[in-house]
């Protein structure tokens, strides 16, 4: 378990302010958020890489914030991999065994073990300068748990990579986590992929923790108007809330039950808005007609924005609705959803 | 095949007048003089010690600029702190002093007025007139260029591939050397070739400091002066020959290196 408590760290331009934030022992999770806003920089604090200013970081029931990164058990591996250049692959995965007292036939059973899950068995005796992205990433992983690490930091470790390769790694990744019981903090700016790996995640924002949660939790329900864009919620509006009613620019949407004391936001995600010619006869407590005022072609999907009154939607459709429905610029088309995917904070 | 532009003729020819410039000297006078004469040259004891006395100190400069170098070179490349430019100029500013103001400051610590002189003098060390002298001096002019090289090698290692290194249970000074200086390695070279090569070739210092006993700049001086350009011309050469293949077999090192991994 990683506990961290009121953590600052500060550099010139920068700083990490009062991040409070707790891992699960074992566990998989993400810390998410563009660039920038200081994801690395606390996975190097954890891992005792960056100086930290004030606060604590404990991991398991040791209070590790001012010891030195040998001694902490956590390992890091980087989106750009960090490879050793100067030793082959072989000499790169057991570079870190001599600082640890794990015995011989163990150490060996392990290396086996990760060659072969990692596929590196072949590459053992090269050079690490001519290796793929992939292969690299998987020598760099490799390298971090044969020295049995309590907790293994992963940087964007699938962003340098090839979306080939992409999907590989993160089954790979998903696979080692569940063998092995490290726990595994990984950072990324892609919420898909945070979404379809792990359990838990929080999402930073210039420096600070904006929401930690179940990745439901933060997909559903974002609490601050960065987490809902961020996770992709488009209808995104400032509201005033009436009872069990909210009003958007004139126009008022029925939420079902009161809202709880927020900032003012409703948000809606765009999957969950329903395209019709006519009106639903469905449970959907909000129908709205509007127009339809640009078509944005997406590959597998397109993104319809329909203006009711001065409120502009934004719905996803698949290709083939989109001709079914003969949906095009300017016509007239009925919006619906329901109360329940509305989120209010 | 493409005309070329009249701006290219331009260069090339520019190319061409710095290349006569500079090889014509040299070729001129590494073929001065007669093989009888190199060869006498070879058999004459004072010219020999001085070439020897010359490689010695370059090289004793070279090492301790590098012992004494590397630790500074790695603090520049790696951390920011106040006052670091001015430390940035202060290792550089033995390039842009004359050679001359360099023996005479170095001559002013080591007088016997200063606190440094009288206790050096107390230990039995001596400056003026001495290989210690030389060694110094030449120490002063060269670790500039050490320092710069190692620096920049060290900055083209990324501080992260040292972080997995101490995340994988090295120290910092395990991690120093099984990672930052191997793959350093030829930038250090390369900074004790370049200290060493700008050691040898001082004279302007050293003449102040010591003139006796004799490196070989000083000698081929004081041959030119007694006897003229026909006498200075081959202690000059072996000069030249000594120097030029002790660097190159210090280059052919590297690169060889650099082929294996």
């Amino acid at each position: 378990m990683i506990r961290i408590e009121n953590l600052s760290v500060t550099f010139t331009g920068f700083s990490l302010s009062d991040i409070n934030l707790t891992v699960d022992e074992g566990s998989f999770s993400i810390l998410m958020g563009p660039t920038g806003a200081g994801k690395t920089v606390l996975l190097e604090a954890i891992a005792g890489l960056t100086p930290v200013k004030k606060g604590t970081i404990t991991i398991g029931t040791t209070d590790v914030t001012h010891m030195p990164p040998e001694k902490r058990g956590v390992g890091i591996v980087y989106q750009d991999y960090a490879l050793f250049d100067h030793l082959d692959v072989r000499q790169n995965i057991t570079y870190g065994l001599r600082y640890h007292a794990i015995d011989t036939e163990r150490a060996q059973r392990t290396f086996c073990r990760l060659v072969e899950d990692l596929e590196l068995s072949h590459l053992l005796k090269r050079s690490t300068e001519n290796l793929s992205g992939g292969e690299k990433q998987r020598v760099a992983l490799a390298r971090a748990l044969i020295v049995e690490p309590k907790i293994l930091l992963l940087d964007e470790p699938l962003s340098a990579l090839d979306p080939a390769f992409r999907e590989d790694i993160r089954r790979g990744l998903k696979r080692l986590h569940r063998e092995l019981g490290v726990t595994f903090l990984m950072v990324t700016h892609d919420f898909a992929e945070a979404l379809s790996l792990a359990d838990r995640g929080a999402v930073m924002h210039e420096g600070r923790i904006e929401q930690v949660g179940t990745m439901e939790d933060i997909f559903q329900r974002p609490v601050s108007a960065f987490v809902a864009d961020f996770v992709g919620m488009k209808n995104l509006f400032r509201a005033r809330f009436t009872g069990t009613q909210a009003v958007i620019d004139g126009l008022t949407v029925e939420l079902g039950k009161t809202p709880e004391n927020g900032t003012g936001f409703i948000a809606i995600r765009p999957e969950d808005i329903v395209l019709s010619r006519e009106r639903p006869h469905s449970s959907m407590r909000n129908t709205h007609t509007g127009r339809v005022s640009a078509i944005v072609d997406h590959g597998l999907y397109y993104e319809v924005v329909v203006k009711v009154d001065m409120v502009m939607f934004v719905a996803l459709i698949t290709k083939r609705s989109l001709v079914e429905l003969e949906i095009h610029e300017g016509m007239p088309i009925i919006i619906a959803f329901k109360a329940t995917a509305i989120h209010s904070f | 095949m493409q005309k070329k532009e009249p701006f290219f003729w331009i260069t090339f020819f520019a190319g061409f007048i710095i290349m006569v410039f500079l090889l014509l000297p040299m070729f001129k006078m590494m073929t001065a003089p007669s093989l009888a004469m190199l060869m006498e040259t070879l058999k004459d004891k004072d010219v020999m010690r001085s070439i020897r006395l010359s490689v010695v100190t370059a090289g004793a400069a070279a090492l301790i600029s590098f012992v004494f170098g590397t630790p500074l070179a790695y603090l520049l490349a790696r951390h920011e702190f106040f006052g670091k430019k001015l430390v940035e100029s202060i290792v550089d500013l033995p390039v842009v002093i004359p050679h001359p103001v360099v023996g005479i400051a170095i001559l002013s610590v080591a007088g016997r007025d200063f606190w440094l002189g009288a206790l050096m003098q107390e230990l039995g060390i001596r400056i003026m007139g001495s290989v210690t002298g030389i060694i110094t001096v030449l120490t002063f002019v060269g670790i500039p260029f050490y320092i710069n090289a190692a620096k920049t090698g060290f900055e083209s290692i990324s501080p992260r591939i040292e972080n997995v290194s101490r995340s994988l249970g090295a120290t910092m000074v395990g991690t120093f050397f099984r990672v930052t200086v191997p793959l350093a390695w030829r930038s250090i070279v390369i900074g004790f070739v370049m200290c060493a090569a700008r050691a040898i070739s001082e004279f302007g210092a050293v003449v102040i400091v010591a003139y006796h006993p004799m490196i070989a700049p000083v000698m081929l001086y004081e041959r030119f002066e007694g006897y003229g350009l026909r006498y200075s011309q081959p202690v000059a050469v072996w000069l030249v020959t000594i120097c030029l293949s002790l660097f190159l077999v210090l280059r052919i090192l590297t690169l060889r290196t650099k082929d294996n991994t």
